[in-house]
């Protein structure tokens, strides 16, 4: 009986096979693509980001069953989720947990790769792709996060959208433009509602396709950053290498459990993560007349925010705020040159001299202080600080062609360790 | 080098702390919504008081039953005065129009209001108010001050004097200070259930979805050791 049904499975599977590349597909990507054998824990994010990507996608699939887009109605049917639609309150809760945790997970995997010089040669058309998601992940994000119609949702897309008004000449048609009124509104929340729930998830999921098939041309990094594909055994295969699977499938199965255990403690114990993940002025409904008197982003964005507020002086003609826009942008865009602008002969910290530890170890403090003043109101204190570590955040990329060349590195081993 | 970077570090953290410090120190609340008993009487507190002027309109008449271990019939008799579906949420009969020009604000609606303030604030804004003749209700509050709302409570908690102080109180109501306070945590508890009555449950299913995904990490952990016995 049981030969019966895997007879017919395999017969199943061959059928299958002669009309499409399943085999094929498998090895290339699953079966027989070898993976480094020395991946290390910060080797987990790139699965997780994919984990939390189809949790967003599933429970967005479910909340938008309910919700309504609509300037009169989302607040309230956002509440009418939470108490009426049966489970709606964990579905809601898991999406918006999962907003945040998606920015954990990422922050990490884009540390991981410039700690071990992951975008360097031949990887760095992968690293731009990377690079293009994270951009549209924070468009998504942000596009979201107007949807629940509450104050801070209001006034949050209010001020993102007025800063294209400080670009010269087209600043305000543009912002205009963005909004399609002259205030935020049903207008903007139908728009922002599209973009959330269509264009921009088929972006990312187009770019994860293009991400997923760029690493496996190229093949994955390790934490020594030695090309694993240098040693290979007489059947063609890399020494150091492993199967994908059974090895990473079995070895990422815990940690996509560690990040469910981490998830569902925010999700059942502290679903606001005391007011970061979920903002307690957005329970208050968006109201078009009342500008909150503290109107910070969530989390996510407080670096930027920070920077963006860090510019308080006009010069060569150029107002601060304009100064402010575009710094802003700089700060996210400038990961795009990495590859370029870094002249190190070595790929992995492990490897690197001190003056680049000590350069990335003051970058991620001031990238991580930043964040923290971005959630706070400014004062002059911490708008002198957040100077000192806007300078040093764009020093860290700006002097990173001579520093990489000018540290000392230690030898690379043949085989990794 | 280290001391230097450490000695400014504490420069800047002292003045960020102290910039963030200011407004006055709210009471603490400690609700209990696990207790039934407690949540029961906020809701009686609730119904009386409050929703003459502020609704919960997300609220619904037959969820509260079911929660707070009320039958439909019991709710129907003592708490329904505003509406008669058990199925409704909590609205009122007053018209946003007419609150505006008795009050000169519209009372807010209370569904998610111990969300957006939190259930210290409500706490402290029910003991916080005073005698002060300058305001048209003849009351003003500690916490939100010059607020429009006059003190619905009074008869329950007397008048206070200026300071605050519930010993010297202008008027005695029908409550000790220390059945007031009892009173009103009980009302924000009910408060903090009526925002989000999922947290009810969510503790309880959390423990256990938590311990299934333990003992799967166990599980897991276990096969990713015995797939990698070979990789050295």
């Amino acid at each position: 009986m049981k030969s019966v049904i895997v007879k017919n499975l395999l017969g199943l599977r061959d059928w299958i096979d002669e009309r499409f590349p399943l085999i094929q597909l498998w090895n290339e990507h699953v079966g027989q693509y070898y993976a480094p054998k020395n991946f290390n824990f910060w080797y987990y994010f790139g699965v997780l980001a994919l984990v939390v990507l189809v949790i967003q996608i599933v429970t967005g699939i479910w909340l938008v069953m309910s919700y309504k887009p609509d300037a009169n109605f989302a607040f309230a049917s956002v509440e009418y989720i939470m108490r009426d639609v049966e489970w709606g309150w964990l579905i809601r809760y898991m999406h918006s947990t999962g907003a945040s945790f998606f920015f954990i997970v990422i922050y990490l995997h884009m540390f991981r790769g410039i700690m071990y010089g992951s975008y360097q040669k031949p990887r760095e058309l992968l690293w731009i792709l990377g690079m293009c998601l994270y951009l549209a992940l924070m468009a998504e994000a942000f596009f979201g996060y107007l949807l629940p119609w509450g104050q801070m949702s209001y006034w949050g897309a209010q001020v993102i959208i007025s800063l294209f008004g400080a670009i010269p000449f087209v600043g305000e048609t543009l912002s205009l433009w963005i909004r399609g009124d002259y205030v935020v509104s049903d207008i903007t929340l139908n728009r922002f509602f599209a973009f959330h729930v269509i264009a921009l998830p088929f972006a990312i999921a187009g770019l994860v396709v293009l991400h997923i098939l760029a690493l496996h041309h190229v093949g994955s990094n390790n934490p020594d950053g030695i090309d694993i594909k240098a040693n290979k055994n007489a059947q063609g295969k890399p020494i150091d290498g492993i199967p994908f699977h059974p090895y990473y499938t079995t070895k990422d199965a815990p940690a996509v459990v560690a990040l469910l255990i981490l998830m569902a403690v925010v999700i059942f114990f502290a679903p606001e993560m005391g007011g970061y993940f979920l903002e307690h002025n957005n329970f208050v409904p968006a109201d078009p007349l009342k500008t909150p008197e503290h109107i910070a982003p969530v989390w996510y964005f407080t670096p930027f925010y920070s920077i963006l507020r860090a510019n308080t002086v006009n010069f060569f003609m150029v107002p601060a705020k304009l100064w402010g826009v575009i710094f802003m942008g700089l700060g996210t865009m400038v990961f795009f040159l990495l590859p370029w602008l870094d002249k190190g002969k070595v790929r992995s910290i492990r490897y690197r001299g001190w003056i680049y530890k000590t350069a990335l170890g003051l970058f991620v403090v001031s990238f991580l202080i930043l964040g923290y003043l971005g959630l706070l109101p400014p004062t002059p204190a911490r708008t002198a600080l957040a100077q000192v570590c806007t300078v040093i955040y764009f020093l860290f990329f700006l002097l990173m062609p001579f520093y990489t060349k000018w540290d000392k590195t230690k030898p690379v081993p043949e085989r990794v360790t | 080098m280290v001391k230097i970077i450490s000695y400014l570090g504490l420069i800047f953290w002292a003045q960020l702390s102290m910039s963030s410090e200011g407004g006055t120190k709210l009471m603490q609340a400690n609700v209990d919504i696990a207790n039934t008993v407690s949540l029961q009487n906020g809701a009686k507190l609730f119904i009386n008081y409050c929703v003459s002027c502020h609704s919960a309109e997300y609220m619904r008449y037959n969820r509260m039953a079911k929660d707070l271990g009320l039958s439909d019939d019991m709710v129907k008799k003592n708490l329904m005065f505003a509406s008669d579906k058990i199925g409704d949420t909590m609205t009122i009969a007053m018209r946003p129009d007419d609150a505006e020009q008795w009050f000169g604000v519209r009372p807010p609606d209370l569904s998610v209001i111990a969300r957006s303030k939190g259930v210290d604030y409500l706490y402290s804004f029910l003991n916080g108010f005073y005698v002060d003749p300058s305001r048209p209700t003849g009351v003003n509050n500690h916490y939100y001050p010059n607020t429009a709302m006059p003190h619905v409570l009074w008869e329950l908690q007397g008048l206070q004097d200026n300071h605050g102080d519930a010993d010297k109180t202008s008027s005695d109501g029908e409550m000790t200070s220390v059945q007031y306070q009892q009173a009103t945590r009980d009302l924000v508890a009910f408060l903090d259930y009526v925002g989000e009555p999922a947290k009810l449950v969510r503790y309880k299913i959390g423990f256990w979805v938590i311990a299934f995904l333990l003992v799967l990490f166990l599980v897991a952990c276990m096969v990713k050791k015995e797939y990698w016995k070979d990789i050295h």
